[in-house]
């Protein structure tokens, strides 16, 4: 956690030169920058911290004093996606209608310290594409790629994602520990795909933007299961025949280890 | 226990995969049958894709069977002859299951056609199969004679060209329903991720007069090889073989086929097919209600990717 702090400290030293002119200035990192996907992984959280530097305090016209909202956008790799939709052919559910996404986001966390209504206007939140409502999931539609509103296939996509967990809305994961010290959990569960990651951090005070700053992680697979994938991925005819020695041996085995006569 | 599946790429309990892979070990050993009929409907349930779970299951097959395989012969009861011809047919086959499978992965078809072959395939196997058995029960209440071979009747495709003599099964019949029965099994095997014993062996009794004494032997064999090409097709083509997955079956069903064996042992013939009859009849009704309720969710969701 110290550690982190630090990390956040050298981190704001960097970027004090290219800070915009705005009176605050908006510090964040996480505790890891590198999950491991290992045999016993079953999902983890990552924490990010952050803190608000502000200018001349006292100086009119400077900082606001607060208070301040944060919001904390984590984007996924993005990948193409289908959604389908099941349909009564002949007295059976056969998938008759389906759409593809231009590379949504696999997974998109929503994390603020209280609701994006209260945080910012309609207006703004569309503007700034903060909640899920209104990130960009554009569709393939006859070759052209578009936002189509109002469509039930983004609706079910974004539904069936929540319900796995890979997108969230969570207006109660940031906490300020001080009125500019604030820390936010990522909670990433069993099934996340692997890739890297953005953590996009936005600063509101009196419902508008005044700072922003980003940071990254990566999700990847090591040791065996790297070892696996990759096998599996790019040596597909060996991986096979391996697999296959694999069930003989165990067969084999199997037999000497119960025969009976 | 939770162990991460790599290319299933999900976490599961490895107890809850090691007592399905006992359980369906029992029964495939009870029953001589490679169980992938029961396995992968329960991958499937627990939240593994059907895809990863019939290329899987596979794998499974493959061991399972080769243990029985080498008891078989063992006791010489394998004709080999007979075994080649039908896999001839077969490794066809399971290449063009193969090849059918990515093609309806693509057209977001798979799942529909994998419930589809469930349903129908086991339907009609059960029935067929209940209904056999319980006839030979009531024959054999009455007090009269088990009929154990059918009389030597010809059936027209015994006669097609291509003569062979199955010394170790003493039949001459003609090569081509051979090839195209181990055709039908390595395509059905590669689509729904079954070793399709519980059809081969009816087949070869009732179509190819097959005598029982190699039939099982012979047929063991057969599943075991097509298993073992449809699990390097499958890891080559699509490359969703799960061999953590596949190892945690293989070591639960290794185990529980030799206590189901001796069970079956104690069980006669015709109970036992019985049972068999109305457990494949079960499992075709439980994908029926599938297809035919109208699901949760209309929709669904897959990645376009080289995920699964």
């Amino acid at each position: 956690m110290r550690y982190a702090l630090a990390a956040a400290l050298v981190v704001a030293g960097f970027l004090a030169d290219a800070a915009p002119a705005a009176a605050e200035r908006l510090v964040a990192s996480l505790t890891n920058h590198r999950v491991m996907i290992t045999s016993n992984y079953t999902g983890v959280e990552l924490v990010l911290f952050g803190t608000v530097e502000r200018d001349g305090a006292g100086a009119a016209g400077a900082a606001r004093g607060g208070p301040y909202d944060i919001v904390a956008t984590v984007m996924g790799p993005r990948e193409p996606l289908r959604t389908r939709r099941k349909q009564r052919v002949l007295g059976i559910w056969v998938n008759t209608a389906a759409r593809t996404f231009v590379d949504p986001p696999s997974y998109l966390a929503v994390l603020a310290n209280r609701s994006l209504d209260a945080i910012a206007s309609a207006d703004n939140q569309r503007r700034l594409q903060l909640g899920i409502a209104d990130t960009p999931l554009p569709e393939l539609i006859n070759n052209d790629i578009g936002e189509v509103s109002n469509d039930p296939f983004r609706a079910a996509l974004v539904r069936l994602m929540r319900e796995r967990g890979l997108y969230s809305e969570e207006p109660n994961a940031v906490t300020f520990l001080t009125p500019t010290l604030f820390r936010a959990s990522i909670s990433l569960p069993a099934q996340v795909p692997i890739g890297n990651y953005t953590v996009d951090v936005k600063l509101f005070a009196d419902g508008n933007l005044i700072a922003r700053t980003d940071s990254a992680f990566e999700i990847v697979k090591v040791g065996f299961e790297q070892f696996v994938v990759d096998a599996a991925r790019e040596h597909g005819l060996l991986y096979g025949l391996a697999t296959a020695m694999m069930a003989l041996l165990t067969g084999w085995i199997a037999r000497v280890a119960f025969r009976r006569d | 226990m939770q162990i991460y599946l790599p290319i299933a790429d999900i976490p599961v309990n490895v107890f809850l995969v090691l007592a399905m892979g006992l359980a369906v070990g029992f029964i495939s050993g009870m029953f001589g049958v490679g169980g992938g009929f029961l396995m992968t409907p329960l991958l499937i349930f627990i939240g593994v894709q059907p895809a990863v779970a019939v290329a899987s299951v596979t794998t499974h097959v493959a061991a399972s069977s080769f243990s029985g395989a080498i008891a078989y012969w063992r006791r010489n009861a394998i004709d080999v002859t007979l075994a080649l011809t039908l896999l001839a047919g077969g490794i066809v086959g399971s290449a063009g299951g193969v090849a059918l499978f990515t093609w309806l992965r693509a057209l977001d078809q798979l799942d529909l056609m994998i419930g589809l072959s469930y349903v129908t395939l086991l339907s009609v196997v059960g029935v067929l199969m209940v209904g056999e058995s319980a006839r030979a029960i009531v024959r054999s209440r009455q007090g009269k004679p088990v009929e154990l071979r059918r009389p030597g009747s010809h059936i027209w495709f015994h006669g097609l060209p291509l003569k062979v003599r199955f010394k170790r099964s003493k039949v001459y019949v003609s090569a081509i329903p051979v090839l195209a029965i181990g055709f039908i099994i390595g395509f059905l095997g590669a689509i729904m991720g079954i070793g399709g014993g519980f059809l081969l062996v009816p087949m070869l009794i009732y179509l190819m007069r097959v005598p029982t004494a190699t039939v099982i032997g012979t047929s063991m064999v057969l599943t075991f090889l097509t298993m073992v090409s449809a699990t390097v097709l499958h890891a080559a083509t699509n490359h969703l073989v799960d061999a953590v997955l596949a190892l945690i079956l293989m070591i639960g069903g290794v185990i529980g086929a030799q206590f189901g064996a001796h069970a079956g042992q104690r069980i006669r013939g015709e109970w036992l097919r019985l049972l068999l009859g109305l457990l494949v009849l079960a499992v075709g009704l439980r994908f029926a209600g599938q297809l035919v309720l109208r699901p949760d969710d209309l929709y669904s969701i897959r990645l376009i990717g080289g995920g699964p």
